[in-house]
């Protein structure tokens, strides 16, 4: 197993250096001058040269790009040009509104996807198991983009005034005491480093923020304003997972194991739970890794409807603005991110099947 | 329908078969009998209709605004839909989907975009497998270290999420609707030449392919003529799924302002233009959605329907 794991690990240094080099390129090939994106069109020439020695733009493009590997492999990736700031700041800043999102999207999907997938498994050609698929292939089928906005019509204008109503846009609403929990504990923090980083990280994840300082109106409000971005993320891995698991499921339920399992007088919950779901899981861990991979595509959509400055959001942005420093950055973030699940995918395996041993 | 099915079962029966049936006979006797393909089939079916014919059904131009065209009483953007089968007053210019807010016919707009939707999903399906074929067939054929830098790059390619590498792409590239089609063909590529060299792999080394190698053939005849047809169905079925993804996607880009450009009547930009009006004009958001959506889940439908048909394990439903 420690065998596989390092074997794997150093597999995807390739995929990682490659990584690198695609979003250095791509940064570098970005057509327009940076120095006239970021100063403006009024900048003179003198200006720009000293903006572009600074900057290290003028050195060979492979020199730069050693710098450049040097530094992230150091946890260095440098400063947004545009917000004059870290990049790592606003990796902190950024972060964890697109985790947030996008875990309550995978949340939902499965929450909502598993189970309508065994219900349509187990009682398979009924009605709940026709209109189950009728809506996976319509949920498979819609824009990201249209979703959020339909949603944000439904539940924010049409049904304004009732209990039902939540808010199209934005993290909390305005005027919600939100103390991050290192202030309400009074935690004494040093100066600069990995822990005020990592306090601060934490303490904007809203929700854990909440609940590590029992502030319930914040929870509330932060759990009302997640609702709609959630599902509309949500909704396409949701149909995926209950797509899968339906299949897997029917599998499954078609195997001698499972008739002996009915003919030894166990009870339906018990075949269906013990006997059938642990084996459908295979190829569901499958598509929910893929599907984390969608999530944070789809991110930019959602973030760009319901007013959320997350990655996505950022990462397009600074993409149509030249902003080397935070498309490289950003983009290694969420290339690591996806080597790493891919990687659980695979160990998750041997877990959920002994046969499946990593070699 | 019937009778054919009966022959085949008494052929069946007796094991001997007298008349030949082919793969694709089969495929398409079994989608036939899918009601969900054959609803995709009929969707489709229409859209291509609708794409073919749509200058003589829209009513307006989809590019040109009306400021003027109608007096006495010129349209007004963003008008609601005005139909006078359905008690709209006679004396107001007829628009099914209303206006959009450079006052030009939602509705022609709408017709118009089926045509450059199912473009985009056609072509960027078609450039996607041909590289993506050339691709994994040279890296399952020839193999060794070739192999290993082909699938590594694709393994990079895969280690983004699809919008993301498209955005960036068409950065590079500049905005507009060619450009966001390259984008999103060469993201799809990876799919194509793994689908492509893992059938490429499993057919190599039988003994037909050596039989021909023996016989003296060249590497593109036995690639084209032995090999490759052997990932044709896989790649039917991707390719037809590819489609309602790469429609996705391309509609996604436009309505960040990344593929078509306005006044180009293409759903995903017409969405996106309007999307802040979605509270006052929300017929303006909806009905692009809904296209997008329909044209999509044809596709799907029909997708998931070829590769039902085309699997061999289901073999005993013909």
């Amino acid at each position: 197993m420690t065998q596989y794991l390092l074997r794997r690990i150093l597999a995807s240094i390739p995929v990682l250096f490659g990584i690198l080099l695609v979003t250095f390129i791509i940064a570098r090939v970005i057509p327009g001058d940076p120095c006239r994106a970021i100063l403006g069109e009024k900048a003179t020439a003198a200006v720009c040269d000293r903006f572009i020695r600074e900057k290290g733009l003028d050195k060979p493009i492979t020199q730069q790009f050693v710098i450049y590997m040097g530094e992230v492999l150091r946890g260095d990736f440098g400063n947004s040009i545009r917000f004059s700031l870290p990049v790592t700041r606003l990796l902190i800043e950024r972060l964890p509104t697109t985790i947030e999102l996008s875990f309550s999207a995978l949340l939902v999907s499965l929450l909502v996807g598993i189970p309508l997938g065994v219900i349509s498994a187990v009682k398979h050609n009924s009605l709940i198991d026709v209109l189950t698929m009728l809506w996976a292939n319509m949920g498979v089928s819609m824009p990201v983009f249209w979703l959020g906005l339909m949603l944000a019509y439904v539940f924010s204008l049409l049904l304004k005034d009732t209990p039902f109503w939540l808010p199209p846009s934005g993290r909390v609403s305005a005027g919600i005491p939100s103390a991050p929990f290192y202030k309400v504990w009074d935690l004494t923090m040093p100066e600069s480093g990995f822990v005020p980083a990592l306090y601060e990280f934490v303490g904007r994840l809203n929700i854990l923020n909440a609940l590590l300082t029992s502030n319930w109106e914040l929870l509330k409000d932060a759990i009302k304003h997640l609702i709609l971005p959630a599902v509309a993320l949500g909704t396409i891995p949701m149909a995926l997972i209950a797509r899968m698991t339906r299949s897997a499921m029917l599998d499954v339920l078609g195997q001698d194991y499972i008739r002996t399992a009915r003919a030894k007088g166990l009870r339906q919950r018990v075949v269906v739970m013990k006997h059938a779901f642990r084996n459908a899981l295979l190829p569901l861990v499958t598509i929910i890794g893929l599907s984390l991979g969608g999530l944070l595509g789809g991110a930019v959509l959602t973030e760009t409807i319901f007013g959320l400055s997350g990655v996505g959001r950022i990462l397009y942005e600074a993409i149509t603005a030249r902003d080397y420093g935070i498309v490289q950055a950003f983009t290694v973030v969420i290339a690591v991110f996806f080597v790493v699940i891919n990687l659980l995918v695979d160990i998750s395996y041997s877990y959920l099947d002994p046969r499946i041993r990593l070699e | 329908m019937t009778n054919a099915e009966n022959k085949i079962a008494t052929l069946d029966v007796e094991g001997i078969s007298l008349q030949s049936v082919s793969l694709w006979q089969i495929t398409w006797r079994r989608l036939f009998r899918r009601i969900s393909a054959v609803i995709g089939m009929i969707v489709l079916g229409i859209l291509i209709l609708i794409a073919l014919t749509a200058q003589w059904l829209a009513p307006y131009d989809p590019t040109i605004p009306m400021m003027d065209m109608n007096p006495p009483e010129p349209a007004k953007p963003r008008q609601d839909p005005c139909i006078h089968a359905f008690g709209c007053p006679k004396d107001q210019p007829q628009h099914i989907a209303g206006t959009d807010g450079n006052v030009r016919d939602q509705f022609s707009r709408l017709l118009y975009g089926a045509r450059l939707s199912l473009m985009v999903g056609f072509s960027t399906v078609t450039f996607a497998i041909i590289i993506g074929t050339v691709l994994g067939a040279i890296a399952g054929y020839i193999g060794g270290w070739l192999d290993n830098i082909i699938m590594r790059f694709m393994d990079v390619l895969l280690a983004f999420p699809s919008l993301l590498l498209a955005i960036a792409i068409v950065t590079v590239l500049g905005p507009g609707l060619i450009n966001a089609l390259l984008a999103i063909g060469i993201v799809s590529i990876p799919s194509y030449a793994r689908v492509v060299r893992a059938s490429v792999l499993s057919v190599r080394e039988m003994d037909y392919v050596s039989a021909s190698r023996a016989l003296g053939g060249d590497m593109t005849q036995i690639l084209f003529r032995r090999i490759l047809p052997n990932a044709l169905t896989p790649l039917i079925v991707q390719g037809t799924l590819g489609i309602a993804t790469a429609i996705l996607d391309a509609a996604a880009l436009s309505f960040l302002g990344l593929g078509a450009q306005p006044p180009t009547p293409e759903w995903g930009s017409m969405l996106g233009a309007e999307r802040n009006q979605v509270f006052t004009a929300p017929h303006l958001v909806f009905l692009p959605g809904i296209a997008i959506a329909l044209t999509v889940l044809a596709f799907n439908l029909l997708g998931d329907g070829l590769r039902d048909a085309l699997d061999p394990r289901l073999a005993h439903i013909s």
